[in-house]
C-alpha cells in the first residue's frame, strides 16, 4: 500500500485547488463546485487514514459526507435558482444588497 | 496495486480538479468535476473502501452532479459572458491558495509522520461491515440523517419554487422563441 503521506498530499492538493476556486471563481455555480472538491478531499483523507488503522469509521463518517453534501447541494442549488428568479445573476460581484 | 497506478491516478485528480476551477464554461467545469470525483472514487476502492467508492459514483457522479447540470441548463449558463472576476484578487488568490496547500503539507504529511500500522480485519470494506458499523455505534446519526434529508427535500422545493405575482427570468426566458 502507497505511503500515508502521499495520500495526504493528494488530499491538501485537491482541497488547496478547492480553496482557489471558491476565491478565484466568481460564478456561482462554480464556487459550489470547489466547495464539492473539498469535501472529496476531506472524505479521501478520511478514507486513507481508515485504511491504514483497519477501522471502518472513517468509512463511515465518508458515508455521513456523502449525505450531507447531497442535501446541501440540494439547498444551495435552490437557492442559486431563487437567486436567478430574483437578480437574474448567478455572478457573485452582483450581489451586493448585504455590503456595506 | 502498484505505486505508479496511484501517481497517475492522483495526477489525473489534480489536473481534473484544475480544469474545474480554470475553464470558463461551466459544463466543462462540470465534466472535469466528475472525472476527479471517478478517479477518487477509484482510490477509495483501492484503499479498500468498496462500497463508499461505488456509493461515490453512484451518489455523486451520478445524482448530484446531474443535479449541478440540470441548474445550468435550466439557467442558460452554457456560455460565461462577462469578466470572471478581477486580475489582481485572481494573483493574490492564487497566492494564498498556494501558501495554504504548503502548510497542509506540514500538517498532513510531514516527513517523519508515524502511523500504527493495523492490520485490516477480514471483511474490512464490506457492505456487511459497513452496515454493522451503521445500524449499531452511528444508529442515532444515521436516524438524523433521514431527517436532514427530508428537510433538505422541503427546503428547497420551498426555495426554488415561484413566488406568485413577480415577473420570473426563467419563464421569460424559456418561453423566448
Amino acid at each position: 500500500m502507497i505511503p500515508l503521506n502521499y495520500m495526504m498530499s493528494l488530499s491538501a492538493m485537491i482541497f488547496g485547488i478547492g480553496v482557489a476556486g471558491v476565491i478565484i471563481r466568481r460564478n456561482i455555480l462554480v464556487m459550489f463546485m470547489s466547495i464539492e472538491l473539498m469535501l472529496n478531499a476531506v472524505n479521501l483523507a478520511f478514507i486513507a487514514i481508515g485504511s491504514r488503522l483497519g477501522s471502518m469509521d472513517g468509512q463511515v463518517i465518508v458515508f455521513f459526507v456523502m449525505t450531507v453534501a447531497a442535501a446541501e447541494s440540494a439547498v444551495g442549488l435552490g437557492i442559486i435558482i431563487s437567486t436567478f428568479r430574483n437578480r437574474e445573476t448567478v455572478h457573485a460581484d452582483d450581489l451586493t444588497l448585504m455590503r456595506w | 496495486m502498484p505505486p505508479f497506478v496511484y501517481i497517475f491516478l492522483g495526477a489525473l485528480a489534480v489536473v481534473s480538479a484544475l480544469g474545474v476551477i480554470i475553464q470558463r464554461n461551466p459544463v466543462h467545469s462540470l465534466l472535469a468535476l466528475i472525472g476527479t470525483l471517478m478517479t477518487v472514487a477509484i482510490l477509495f476502492i483501492a484503499e479498500d473502501a468498496v462500497v463508499v467508492g461505488f456509493l461515490q459514483i453512484i451518489v455523486y457522479a451520478g445524482a448530484i452532479m446531474i443535479l449541478f447540470l440540470f441548474v445550468i441548463w435550466l439557467l442558460n449558463l452554457q456560455t460565461e459572458v462577462g469578466p470572471t472576476g478581477h486580475l489582481l484578487l485572481k494573483f493574490f488568490g492564487s497566492i494564498a491558495a498556494a501558501l495554504f496547500v504548503t502548510e497542509l503539507f506540514f500538517i498532513l504529511a510531514p516527513p517523519h509522520m508515524q502511523v500504527k500500522f493495523t492490520r485490516e480485519p477480514t471483511g474490512y470494506g464490506s457492505l456487511a461491515s459497513l452496515a454493522g458499523k451503521l445500524f449499531t455505534d452511528y444508529l442515532v446519526a444515521f436516524e438524523v440523517t433521514s431527517v436532514l434529508l427530508l428537510a433538505a427535500v422541503v427546503g428547497s422545493v420551498a426555495l426554488a419554487r415561484k413566488l406568485p405575482g413577480t415577473n420570473d427570468p426563467l419563464e421569460v426566458r424559456n418561453t423566448a422563441p
